[in-house]
Parts: structure tokens; C-alpha cells; sequence
């Protein structure tokens, strides 16, 4: 299974752009490595992870149909990123 | 501080319009108050766990750990509201009625009491681990200054007060209506965890049916707006379903609704041949 690694720290998701693999199983590793706790989430694709600081934590994806998501870090609504399934 | 402030509240008004609507739900159980708020110390405490081991939670079953939790204490809470409601129209007239001591109402009022406070400490486990991560974050990294810390406490004390009022609104409508108003209520809000609890085993993995998107309503109420949130908490707004949410939606609607027919008609035939 892939696994597409996610940096969330303090306010800011890297990449901005998260290339994803459309329609197939993979797995998204977020890793919160700034000071404060964060909860990325995605309205779209249903999915929310709350991270303490320095956790690491990952979300399973079965599949996804190709397109563009938005996600955002609940806890720090200024950050934002776009998830590119394709 | 001002975004601490609305991070909070957001997260005590989702458990709070819960609690308020079982509290008014329970209006005349002797010893509830008690049962409540065994309820919330239960779910905090339930809820700091979560916190605490919200790693190895998720890296259980694959990966999915977090969604099976999430999904069982939906499971759990949608059961335990749909006896409420088929046992409130059973005895909800003599709660209403002057007399309190109303014989079985009052000696099965206990155990109802019980199964609420059970509902109130998984809404607060399912709303409550995200909050304290967020408040455990601003107080141990110490990186936050006294501001934000500030700003997040009061806006628990904001969402407490308006979860305080909406009880106090419902609180005030006459007995006779109250737990009518209740009992649509608490339908609408346990059709709405349903339809969470049915999200949770899909992004699981475990239901994989009916995934397509029913409508996109985004553009109207996004969830994440005000409106939108208020409206996820208490009736399980979604702006984009899945087909499975939606039957599942309408399937606990039709199971609540028969349920209390069914138990109506049963105390009706019980006082005739009383």
C-alpha cells in the first residue's frame, strides 16, 4: 500500500498540494511536528484526524475517485491544502 | 485568543445541545440530575483516555481504530435513545401529569435515567477527546500564552451557557408539549449519529455499499459554517451524504417512529383491560 507522507505544524500543511494515487488503497501518514495540537480534516472525503504535537498518525484511504479536495487543520483554520487524487 | 475561543465553544456546543435536549428529555425522573451528571464525569474521563492514547487508538485494527471507536459509541448511544423514546411514549403522560409518584414511571424512571446518562457520557467521549487534545496542547506545550489559554477557557464557559439556555428554553415549554418536542427531537438527533456512526464503518472499511453521493449542498449550508455545524449536531446535517447515510437516516426515523406507535398502542391496551 502507498504511503503519502503529510507534514502538519503550527498552522501549515505540506505540501500544499498532496498528490494521492485515484482508485486504489493508500495510506496517509500525518505527522504533527509543530508545538500545538492540530485535527486535519477534510469535509469533502469525510475524514478528520485530531494529532497532539509530535504525534504521528495515519488515515486509510480504500478509494478515491480522481479529482480535488480541499483539507484544512481544524485547529488552525488559516491552514489550508489542496488533496490531488490522480 | 479569538480563534481558541471559537475552537472551543464549537466543541462544547456539539456535546452540549445534546445534554441539554436529554436533560429536558428526562424532566420529572426522580435522582437524574445525579445519573447526568455521572454521565459527564464519565465521558470526560472517557474522553482524556481517548486523548491520551489517541495514537495507539488509531493504529489499532489497521489503521481504523479510531473509526471503529467512533462508530461503536454512536452504535451505543443511537440504541440507548431509541428505548428512551419508545419507553417515554409509554409513560412520558404520567411524567407530565401532576402526579410524580406514578407508580411504574417513577420505579422504571431510574433505569431510564441510567441508559441517559450513558448517552450523555458518549456524546461527551465522542466531542470531548478533541477538546481536551486542543486545551492539553495550549496548557503543556507553553508556547501558547496566557491569552489564547483565556480565550479557550472562555469559550468552554460560552458553549456551556448556550447549551445552559437552550435547556432553560426547553425547560419552559409547558409539560404537556415538552416531551412531545423532546421526543421529535432526540428522533432527529439519533438518526443523525446513525448516519455518522454509518460514515464511520464505511471510512472503515467494514460497510462498503452505497458510497455515492446523494446531493452536494455545500454551495447552500457548507457543514463547516455555523449553520452548519448547528444543524450537524442536532439533526446529523451532512452537505454532502452518502446513499448509505441517507438510508440509514430513514431507517432509524421509521424504527424510532414505529417503536413508539407500538408502545403507545401497548399502554392503551394495558389501562383497558386494567
Amino acid at each position: 500500500m502507498p504511503v503519502i507522507k503529510v507534514e502538519i505544524r503550527d498552522g501549515v500543511i505540506l505540501p500544499a498540494t498532496i498528490e494521492v494515487p485515484a482508485n486504489t488503497r493508500f495510506k496517509l501518514e500525518i505527522s504533527n511536528t509543530g508545538q500545538s495540537p492540530a485535527e486535519f480534516e477534510s469535509v469533502e472525503l469525510k475524514r478528520e484526524k485530531s494529532l497532539a504535537a509530535g504525534a504521528t498518525s495515519a488515515i486509510v484511504f480504500r478509494t478515491l475517485d480522481p479529482g480535488t479536495y480541499q483539507v484544512f487543520d481544524d485547529f488552525h483554520p488559516e491552514a489550508k491544502a489542496t488533496l490531488v487524487a490522480k | 485568543m479569538i480563534g481558541a475561543f471559537v475552537i472551543a465553544f464549537r466543541e462544547v456546543i456539539e456535546a452540549g445541545l445534546i445534554i441539554s435536549i436529554v436533560l429536558a428529555a428526562t424532566r420529572g425522573i426522580p435522582g437524574r440530575m445525579r445519573w447526568v451528571l455521572l454521565g459527564v464525569a464519565g465521558g470526560l474521563a472517557g474522553a482524556s483516555l481517548v486523548a491520551l492514547f489517541a495514537e495507539k487508538i488509531s493504529d489499532a485494527f489497521e489503521g481504523n481504530g479510531q473509526d471503529i471507536l467512533n462508530a461503536a459509541v454512536l452504535i451505543v448511544a443511537v440504541l440507548l435513545l431509541v428505548w428512551h423514546n419508545t419507553w417515554m411514549s409509554k409513560h412520558g403522560k404520567e411524567l407530565a401529569g401532576e402526579l410524580r409518584a406514578a407508580g411504574a414511571a417513577v420505579r422504571s424512571g431510574e433505569r431510564e435515567a441510567a441508559a441517559l446518562s450513558i448517552v450523555v457520557g458518549a456524546a461527551i467521549l465522542r466531542e470531548g477527546a478533541e477538546l481536551v487534545l486542543f486545551l492539553y496542547g495550549l496548557v503543556a506545550s507553553g508556547t501558547s500564552g496566557a491569552d489564547i489559554q483565556f480565550g479557550a477557557f472562555a469559550g468552554i464557559g460560552a458553549g456551556v451557557l448556550l447549551s445552559a439556555v437552550t435547556y432553560f428554553g426547553l425547560a419552559s415549554i409547558p409539560s404537556r408539549y415538552v416531551f412531545s418536542i423532546t421526543s421529535a427531537l432526540i428522533i432527529f438527533l439519533a438518526a443523525g449519529l446513525a448516519a455518522q456512526a454509518a460514515q464511520f464503518l464505511a471510512n472503515a472499511g467494514i460497510v462498503d455499499v452505497l458510497g455515492h453521493t446523494l446531493w452536494n449542498s455545500s454551495g447552500v449550508i457548507p457543514e463547516n459554517s455555523w449553520p452548519g455545524r448547528v444543524l450537524h449536531a442536532l439533526v446529523g446535517y451532512t452537505d454532502r451524504p452518502t446513499a448509505l447515510q441517507g438510508l440509514v437516516y430513514l431507517a432509524t426515523i421509521a424504527v424510532m417512529v414505529g417503536l413508539m406507535q407500538w408502545s403507545a398502542a401497548d399502554k392503551r391496551r394495558a389501562m383497558r383491560t386494567a
